[in-house]
């Protein structure tokens, strides 16, 4: 099918929200299978910071993420057969099928690399950014992590190595309040404001709502100028929440982990939902446009995934290849 | 060798030198650690190095072991290959994530698309009372890894040669370098000389035994080597240089050269670079051996600090020929020497700290 993206940048970021989500739903509709044999943390509810985000960098510029990386694999602009084809382990998989849903990585997009281990790409991420200093090169190296990961030592070293050589980092943090099942409230004292921990070290830093995806982009783009035009290390937080399981496919409330007027909360507040609302008096904007973009997302993942599921294995007399270069 | 010029150096400034030639080479290598350009310049092995290089290239960092060994993937990622320098192997402790997840694993578990081309400089202390944390030798553990070379140079022609090679290298190495050997002098070539990475070198080549050596324990090798030639004992020392990947066609000769074989080892005994040895010669060649295959390493327990608890604690010259002895059948035993000095120092240059 020959897809027109939509011009406008509104419309591109709600389009580009529904189909990060209409694959994700797709890969938890398809995983009961048991095709995609691989730990896979799905990112539905969490979209509007990749987009928005990814939105505000160029394609040249860097990103490494974490275990829940496929939003932002996708809206950096990784290829989508090929993000299929690692979850179904094949050898035209992103990563030939050596890495699985943790471990994508899209290099035409900038895509530096997702890891599976908590707080493990912070500092690569700071060290792409070293390497455009050493390089002399404009480009900003882009960080994702969650909440969990400030947690982790390797944050603050990270971070702080950033800003003693003012080094040009932009710290996307998910907030989404969840480490697994570990909610924050349990995990750091009350009224902490994760920000606030970062500021005192010296970035600059801001928080916003990771569900309003025009609101992250506008962070985002004001938060890349400056690091371009030599400013600080960046910090954003923007707090978002998980629909599914912390790893699966499925809806996991039944747990009772979660209040339940905070889960009503939050999906009342859903990012592509609020989006679509927000664009109510565009004119590019319909019932019909969504309908459209619907269809044609739904084509592309269908195609992706015959793609994926007919792709033939890695040959395993190469199981040992890739050790070293 | 051929006719390269050669200078006699101390391995420290060996290294010193195979870093300004290197830097030179490559116009985004970049040196980094903590102290690189204070006072003692890391026992001297980065004099000059910041005022040469700026620093942009030669910078100290903060105490983080983690980032920085994360900084460096991610620079390599970036096309920056850089050699970070730690003064004692303990503190890298710290960064086990990164080097074992990351380091080890990226061009891996990313099917080939990119290498990490970096080397990490660790030095190993001994004596003066390092103790249980400033003295660990841990080769074997970062052997046990896929995905990483581990070097330990002896001489500083080796350790020259090694580290540029190890920093051209398109994959991550671990360059250990021993604190005893630091004042070691050798001739060592001028310019871009390179060892290669996983060729054992032939100390000696006596027909009794063989003897396999990392580190300080080749110098050691050499001095029981020199006992036991005064009973007719020759030694077939080999030094592996090399600790992953392991020169195992050097090994098999010396096997089968003497049909006996002593593995020594700097690190512990269990799960060793020197059990690994004697179990290839035990699965390998089996019938060729005359006798059953020794090790000599650390004893089992974390080292002590004393100056009272550390006598005999190391393999040394003449624990090497006793255990030969013993192979042999012979009734020889070797005491120590009653001039050498103090037990715990290299020699006279050695007023510690560490």
């Amino acid at each position: 099918m020959n897809t027109q993206l939509p011009n406008d940048p509104s419309l591109r970021l709600v389009r580009e929200m529904l189909r990060i989500r209409m694959v994700e739903e797709a890969i938890a509709r398809e995983y009961p299978k048991g095709e995609m044999r691989c730990p896979t943390h799905l990112s539905v509810g969490q979209e509007a910071v990749a987009v928005g985000t990814a939105a505000a960098l160029e394609r040249t510029d860097p990103a490494v993420s974490t275990h829940r990386a496929h939003a932002h694999y996708l809206a950096k602009g990784g290829d989508l057969k090929r993000l299929l084809a690692e979850l179904f382990g094949k050898e035209a998989g992103c990563a030939r099928g050596r890495g699985g849903s943790m471990h994508l990585i899209d290099l035409d997009v900038g895509f530096e690399g997702s890891t599976a281990i908590v707080g493990s790409t912070l500092p690569v991420g700071v060290g792409l950014a070293l390497g455009i200093r050493v390089r002399a090169e404009a480009a900003v190296a882009c960080i994702f992590l969650g909440d969990g990961a400030m947690e982790e030592g390797v944050f603050y070293e990270s971070a702080n190595f950033a800003v003693v050589r003012k080094l040009p980092a932009l710290f996307i943090c998910e907030n989404n309040s969840y480490s697994v099942y570990s909610p924050l409230t349990k995990r750091q004292p009350h009224g902490r404001q994760i920000h606030d921990v970062v500021r005192a070290l010296g970035l600059t830093t801001a928080a916003h709502d990771g569900n309003d995806v025009f609101g992250v982009a506008a962070a985002v783009k004001t938060a890349v100028q400056a690091i371009r035009d030599g400013g600080s290390p960046v910090f954003l937080e923007f707090s978002t929440y998980r629909h599914l399981e912390h790893c699966g496919p499925y809806p996991d409330d039944n747990l009772g982990y979660r209040p339940e007027k905070d889960v009503a909360a939050w999906k009342a507040r859903d990012p592509i939902v609020q989006a679509q609302e927000r664009l109510r008096d565009h004119p590019g904007f319909s019932g019909e446009v969504i309908e459209r973009w619907r269809s044609e997302i739904a084509a592309e993942i269908d195609g992706a995934f015959a793609f994926a599921r007919t792709a033939p294995w890695p040959d395993p007399s190469t199981r040992a290849e890739y050790v070293y270069a | 060798m051929r006719d390269v010029p050669t200078t006699q150096m101390k391995v420290i400034e060996a290294i010193r030198n195979g870093l300004d030639v290197a830097m030179d080479l490559d116009p985004h290598l970049i040196c980094y650690g903590l102290g690189i350009d204070d006072p003692k310049r890391i026992f001297g092995s980065t004099v000059g190095l910041a005022e040469k290089f700026g620093n942009g290239r030669v910078f100290d960092v903060p105490t983080s072991e983690a980032a920085m060994t994360g900084i460096a993937v991610g620079a390599a990622l970036r096309g920056v290959r850089s050699v970070t320098v730690h003064q004692r192997l303990d503190f890298f402790f710290l960064a086990m994530d990164q080097l074992i997840n990351n380091v080890a694993k990226w061009h891996f578990m990313f099917g080939g698309q990119r290498s990490v081309p970096i080397v990490i400089r660790l030095i190993l202390g001994r004596g003066w009372g390092q103790g249980p944390t400033h003295s660990q030798s841990v080769h074997s553990w970062f052997a046990h890894i896929p995905g990483l070379k581990v070097v330990m140079p002896t001489n500083a022609a080796d350790a020259k040669g090694l580290l540029l090679s190890a920093i051209f290298d398109p994959n991550p190495v671990l360059f250990l370098e021993h604190r005893w050997l630091h004042e070691a002098v050798s001739d060592v070539p001028s310019g871009d000389y390179r060892v290669p990475l996983g060729q054992a070198r032939i100390v000696s080549e006596g027909g009794d035994v063989t003897i396999v050596a990392m580190s300080f324990l080749v110098p050691e090798a050499i001095r029981a080597a020199g006992l036991l030639a005064r009973h007719g004992v020759g030694c077939n020392i080999i030094d592996l240089r090399t600790i992953r990947p392991l020169d195992w066609d050097t090994v098999s000769a010396g096997i089968l050269k003497t049909g006996r074989l002593l593995a020594l080892d700097s690190g512990l005994p269990i799960c060793s670079v020197a059990s690994e040895i004697v179990a290839f010669a035990s699965e390998r060649h089996f019938q060729s051996l005359k006798s059953a295959p020794r090790r000599l390493t650390m004893p089992d327990h974390p080292e002590p600090t004393s100056f009272g608890l550390t006598r005999g604690l190391h393999p040394s010259a003449e624990s090497i020929a006793d255990t030969v002895c013993e192979m042999l059948g012979l009734p020889h035993r070797f005491a120590p020497d009653p001039n050498a000095g103090p037990h715990d120092v290299p020699g006279a240059w050695f007023k510690g700290p560490f």
